[in-house]
């Protein structure tokens, strides 16, 4: 079955009040054309839960700016200074995970269980005495799996069946969101018939992936940020 | 030389040859370009890079490919890409060999405080947790001081831990400094400064190896 939406189509599956993981660390996987669409469409109450919040001006950055943002779970805002005073301010709910913790509670939810035990923060004061549990005489941390409604993800090449391949460092969150969202929408590039990849290089299943949105072009958001080249 | 000059030519002789290193967010990734072409490493990039190199030439860049800081990397020959559950997976199963860090604070207990000043600057936590905790050697590389001066190198922290007693070494520009149980050791002076002087900036008690007219900088 063919799984091509349009990009308004797509995005208008999302209610209010939704939450949505976003794919992407920095720039790269960041779904510029799917957040854009959302942007426009202006659902409200969202939650996100993304590794960053872009820089300001770009990507999931323009949804905390319209104040479509209830709460953004993260790991790390330091590269935008909107987001941390909007924090500040107390505009917006930001609920901070070590980025691995992060990574692994999704990838827990993606794999169909329910938490998992660590010792990651457990001095610190991201822990809480209720998180702990003693087992045979050790205290572990209790991390429960965190799923969401919805996935914005950007692949490289998909086919029309779902089947995805990442780029460059584009991968991070991606494979894991698209595992633990209960509906995933993939922008692409570059969408062709099924037989395109040899089958042992697809990096998603198609099985995990609802609706492709086949992009025509990308914008200058998917290009060299001038300020991060060095000189 | 400049101050960070000094401080970063003087970080890179902590990397050993075949070693696997992440350079956190700041002063740790310019690091990267002190490195020798064929230097034998492998850079880790907690976005899900083993092999990480420096910025390629303009027509080379790929917008799909950067560090953790946002920089444009290249990739070097037997380089991987992973997702972040992978990357993390080797951070927690100590398959890093050292990771330099940036500090807020440091003491002398070799506590790390980077992530959270409340209700000013709070970042977030990003790796750094993991890393500072399943590193096999944490090095902090800091400016001696903040940029009003005050000391960031102190008895104890004050501002939310990173991690406990993790720090072995501190490199500032104008010092390597060792956490040792018995308290910081001053290996060497890295700019013509008395002992005195040098304690002055400190918060922490510093003992020194380095005589009074030691001048291990060149």
């Amino acid at each position: 079955m063919k799984k091509n939406r349009t990009l308004e189509n797509a995005i208008a599956a999302i209610p209010s009040g939704a939450v949505i993981m976003v794919g992407g660390f920095g720039n790269p996987g960041t779904p510029f054309s799917l957040i854009s669409e959302l942007v426009r469409q202006g659902q409200t109450d969202l939650t996100v839960i993304k590794n960053d919040a872009n820089e300001a001006g770009h990507g999931i950055s323009r949804l905390i700016e319209k104040r479509q943002v209830r709460k953004l779970i993260t790991t790390h805002i330091g590269l935008n200074k909107l987001a941390i005073d909007r924090m500040n301010q107390g505009a917006i709910d930001v609920e901070f995970h070590p980025q691995g913790i992060l990574a692994e509670k999704i990838r827990t939810a993606g794999a169909g269980s329910f938490g998992f035990l660590t010792d990651i923060g457990i001095d610190s004061e991201i822990t809480r005495p209720e998180d702990l549990v003693d087992w045979k005489g050790t205290a572990y941390k209790v991390e429960m799996a965190l799923s969401a409604d919805f996935a914005l993800i950007h692949a490289a090449q998909a086919d029309w069946l779902g089947n995805l391949v990442y780029r460059g460092s584009a991968i991070n969150f991606s494979p894991l969101m698209a595992m633990a969202a209960n509906h995933v929408v993939v922008e692409t590039p570059d969408l062709g018939a099924p037989g395109r990849f040899k089958p042992e290089h697809v990096h998603t299943p198609g099985a995990f992936v609802d609706s492709v949105v086949p992009l025509e072009s990308l914008t200058s958001d998917y290009g060299i940020l001038e300020h991060h080249v060095r000189r | 030389m400049s101050a960070v000059e000094r401080l970063l030519s003087r970080a890179v002789k902590e990397i050993s040859p075949g070693s696997i290193v992440n350079l956190g967010i700041g002063l740790p990734t310019q690091v990267m370009h002190y490195l020798p072409e064929n230097f034998d490493v492998q850079i880790h990039s907690e976005n899900g890079i083993l092999g990480a190199w420096k910025q390629a030439e303009p027509a080379l860049m790929d917008p799909f490919l950067i560090d953790a800081a946002g920089a444009y990397v290249s990739l070097r020959e037997g380089a991987s890409l992973f997702d972040s559950a992978v990357s993390f997976a080797m951070i927690r199963r100590a398959r890093l060999d050292l990771t330099m860090i940036g500090a807020f604070e440091v003491d002398a207990l070799g506590n790390l405080a980077n992530w959270k000043i409340p209700g000013k600057f709070s970042p977030g936590i990003g790796g750094a947790m993991e890393l500072a905790q399943k590193t096999k050697r944490i090095v902090v590389l800091t400016t001696h001081t903040d940029k009003h001066g005050n000391p960031k190198i102190l008895k104890t922290c004050r501002l939310p831990l990173t991690a406990k007693a993790c720090v072995s070494r501190i490199i500032s520009d104008l010092a390597v400094i060792d956490v040792t149980p018995q308290g910081l050791v001053v290996r060497e002076k890295l700019t013509d400064i008395s002992n005195g002087d040098l304690q002055a900036l400190t918060e922490a008690e510093l003992t020194f190896e380095t005589g009074e007219a030691a001048h291990e900088f060149v």
